[in-house]
């Protein structure tokens, strides 16, 4: 589905580690526009490092290239880091595994949301607050004024995430990349979480960058899946029925399915796959 | 990582040195990657060589005096110059560190295994006994130890014996304190759990579980107290109540170096550098070692 | 195999008791494999932990191969049933090589030296003996949860208690180590608990599966329930919704 207009654009992106030249990310090209792309794949794939290396959160140990890097037309790669900051808080956003490690743990909930009203819709001390509590109420935290008093260590997962959102309603950013953002959570609450990411950014007309190692959670939430595999991108899909390479029909199938019972369960023929990624 | 891919075929002890030597090898591949601890290590062994053979590297005597010769400033013939019994001040360090490295090893041997004991007990056993062993702890931590070092001294008279045991009372505390913190974290991981469900003891669980995961940081927080071990034992020895004339402890040496200081500066200085020297390497070895041992505080 | 009646668990005393499990009663035949599932907090760790014996908070009755058992086992008693814990990385030793931790069941119950069962125990579970050797950080996640299974089936016990076993694994890995426990439960007939809070592999592996929430068990589901996606409270539906987004 092509894309109207690009959020993000990558050509032969490349992270190398340390002096031992590991390619964690080896030539990975694709286009985001204001739609829902999940990046799939198992750990150790490059997929959480794909993420990090197009926020530039990667230590200096790694070395990223690429032929193109633009977030909205702009190059990233060439950017000060004082630029990045800023961009980083404003035009893009991470969502993490664990919320809590995201919020400062000093401030309260409600003191944290406020500050990004504050600084993001220009508006008074009082008004940040209220505008705060409204945000909140829109990522459907019930009991809104005791929420606000808690301390990130007070709550939990799933509620951190909804937190986080409630930050990038303010923030607007046009880039959210969000990695494994409900893996920590209860299953009933997954939903919830990726129903809110949704309206995040069909209304900031934003793109969303899912990475997950859940193929079928990705496969139900976003239009189009890139199945990473050592580094590169095997396989683009829109439907997990279209799936061609071996890696991403062994991933599939080594998920149980409770409505296709299986005595044993298929499990990744790694040797095919290297011979499958050998001839191309 | 290359490590154990070999599986030696050859008799028990043989593997066992096969592996001592494979971790040696590593350690010391990551301690070539720290200069600075490096640094460290090399004076460190510089030191302990000197130590050693001190009567042959030693120019003169420690304690012949040559009165005629006394506070000459630093020649080609004596290197740090002499002292007001005009005995080599380079020769009197050279068998200080004699003094020094069994201060500092005396003292890390009594209190590496007290506190350990103590903090892994308290840790480990929990509730009463714990509030006890750690209440005690709290009250030894407030001593100061210099003080108490003097009383000590004065009720069983000035000695090296004596600054090491009064050096010893105070410096548990810390020891125990982190062995405890070890403890309380080892005690409830998942591992400690199984062993509990395939019945080890208690007295297993210590030694083979608990002990091993706090001896890393205790041997870095002790490296880390060598250079304080130094510095205490040269200010007993300032005070007199340490090693006492004719032997070269340094901190004595400034003593009796600090009438002469204006005229005849090295007297004093020279062994104040050696102090530095010693207790910095030590800082700086305590330093790498935190990098090797405890991946915790690993540099990216 | 396993007859629990009225187990109840508290922690905690006066103001701050919280009851965690109330009074829950359940049976597992020899060979079955019984599946909890439930969210985070409601209460299903805690039953695996009363099971083993690592939680001694517990009230009630339990019995293990007929036999009761006392809150402070008896290593007779601990013999009968082991456990799987959820986290490959924080479940073993990291100072012990892989022989010390398939040694070290046999060598803490005094039940002979047990270096010489360390080879046939890591091919037992498909790893390479070559991997005594080594320590854990230089195993892959699936490897130390192999390692962890074999640590588990030293004692031969009857019973494994599987926490979460594959939630810290990749999908792949989870197929690999979910079928080697379907091997094993084959080879010695032996009875699984296992609790999760994914459905799916819940309904792969267990014969039978009780739906937790709030301490108590809300719902009761065979595998053909599972199959046609049956239940019988409105809590094991919606878990069953959120499942299969």
């Amino acid at each position: 589905m092509p894309a109207p207009e690009t959020v993000l654009s990558v050509r032969d992106l490349a992270v190398r580690f340390g002096r031992s030249g590991v390619r964690a990310v080896d030539g990975v090209s694709f286009d985001l526009g204001t739609e829902r792309l999940g990046i799939v794949g198992e750990s150790g794939s490059g997929k959480s490092t794909l993420g990090r290396a197009i926020m530039r959160l990667l230590p200096n140990a790694a070395h990223v290239e690429a032929t193109t890097l633009d977030f909205d037309g702009k190059p990233l790669l060439t950017r000060p880091e004082r630029e990045m900051r800023t961009l980083r808080g404003n035009r893009m956003a991470l969502i993490m595994q664990d919320p809590r490690y995201s919020l400062n743990p000093v401030l309260s909930v409600g003191k944290q949301v406020a500050e990004a009203a504050l600084l993001h819709a220009k508006i008074g001390k009082k008004d940040a607050y209220a505008k705060a509590a409204e945000m909140l109420a829109r990522v459907r935290i019930a009991d809104v004024e005791r929420v606000m008093g808690l301390y990130p260590h007070q709550i939990s997962g799933g509620m951190g995430q909804r937190v986080m959102i409630a930050m990038m309603l303010l923030a607007k950013p046009r880039l959210v990349v969000a990695d494994e953002p409900t893996s920590a959570l209860d299953v009933s609450v997954r939903g919830d979480v990726l129903n809110l990411l949704d309206d995040l950014v069909r209304e900031n007309n934003s793109g969303l960058m899912l990475i997950s190692h859940d193929i079928r959670m990705v496969a139900a939430f976003c239009q189009r899946i890139l199945v990473m595999y050592k580094g590169r991108v095997v396989e683009t899909l829109t439907k997990l029925d279209e799936a061609q390479h071996p890696y991403t029909r062994g991933l599939i199938a080594s998920m149980p399915d409770p409505r296709n019972p299986v005595r044993r369960l298929q499990t990744l023929d790694r040797r095919a796959i290297d011979a499958m990624e050998a001839r191309t | 990582m290359s490590l154990a891919t070999s599986a030696g075929a050859g008799s028990k002890p043989g593997v066992f040195l096969l592996r001592i030597g494979r971790s040696l090898k590593n350690a010391l591949t990551k301690l070539s990657r720290e200069p600075v601890g490096l640094f460290g290590f090399i004076v460190l062994s510089i030191l302990i060589v000197v130590a050693i053979f001190a009567p042959l590297i030693a120019p003169y005597s420690p304690t012949t005096q040559n009165l005629p010769n006394a506070l000459q400033a630093p020649s080609w013939e004596h290197w740090a110059g002499t002292d007001e019994y005009g005995r080599d001040i380079l020769s009197r360090l050279i068998y200080g560190t004699r003094i020094t490295i069994q201060t500092v090893l005396a003292v890390s041997l009594i209190v590496g295994p007290i506190g350990m004991l103590v903090g892994i007990v308290a840790g480990f056993v929990g509730g009463r006994t714990d509030a006890i062993l750690m209440r005690f702890t709290d009250i030894v931590l407030s001593f100061p130890s210099l003080i108490l070092a003097l009383s000590f001294a004065a009720a069983l008279g000035a000695g090296l014996e004596t600054a090491i045991i009064a050096i010893s009372l105070t410096g548990w505390p810390p020891i125990a304190r982190l062995a405890r913190a070890e403890t309380l974290i080892v005690r409830n991981t998942d591992y400690v759990a199984a062993a509990r469900l395939y019945g080890a003891s208690p007295l297993r669980v210590l030694f083979l579980y608990i002990a091993p995961m706090c001896i890393p940081s205790v041997v870095v927080r002790l490296t880390l107290n060598m250079a304080g071990i130094i510095l205490t034992a040269a200010a007993l020895g300032f005070l007199g109540l340490g090693a006492q004339p004719p032997a070269p402890e340094w901190g004595a040496m400034i003593s009796s170096g600090r009438q002469y200081m204006l005229d005849n500066w090295w007297v004093a200085v020279m062994p104040g550098i050696a102090i530095l020297l010693t207790s910095l390497a030590f800082n700086l070895v305590g330093d790498a070692l935190r990098d090797i041992l405890d991946p915790r505080h690993a540099r990216s | 195999m396993i007859e629990v009646s009225n187990l109840s668990v508290s922690f905690g005393s006066g103001e701050a008791r919280r009851q965690v499990v109330q009074g829950v009663s359940f049976v597992v035949g020899k060979g079955e494999t019984l599946g909890i599932v439930g969210e985070s907090g409601c209460g299903k760790s805690t039953v695996l932990r009363s099971l083993a014996g690592l939680d001694r908070h517990w009230e009630g009755d339990i019995r293990l191969a007929g036999k009761p058992v006392d809150r402070e086992r008896s290593r007779e008693q601990l013999k009968l049933a082991q456990m799987v814990f959820q986290d490959p990385y924080g479940s073993i030793h990291p100072r012990h090589r892989i022989e010390r931790v398939l040694a070290e069941p046999a060598r803490a119950m005094k039940t002979g030296d047990g270096w010489s069962r360390v080879a046939p125990s890591l091919e037992q579970v498909g790893l390479p003996a070559n991997f005594a050797e080594r320590f854990p950080h230089e195993l892959s996640g699936g490897q130390r949860q192999r390692v962890a299974i074999a640590r588990a089936l030293m004692l031969e016990p009857e019973i494994l208690l599987l926490d979460e076993p594959t939630s810290a694994l990749d999908v792949s890995v989870q197929a690999e180590v979910l079928n080697l426990l379907s091997d094993l439960r084959e080879e010695r007939n032996l009875t699984y608990v296992l609790v999760s809070h994914d459905l799916s592999v819940i309904a792969h592996m267990c014969d039978r599966v009780l739906v937790m929430k709030d301490g108590t068990f809300v719902d009761e589901l065979d595998k053909g329930a599972l199959e046609k996606g049956e239940t019988h409270h409105p809590y094991s539906e919606q878990l069953f919704e959120a499942s299969f987004l």
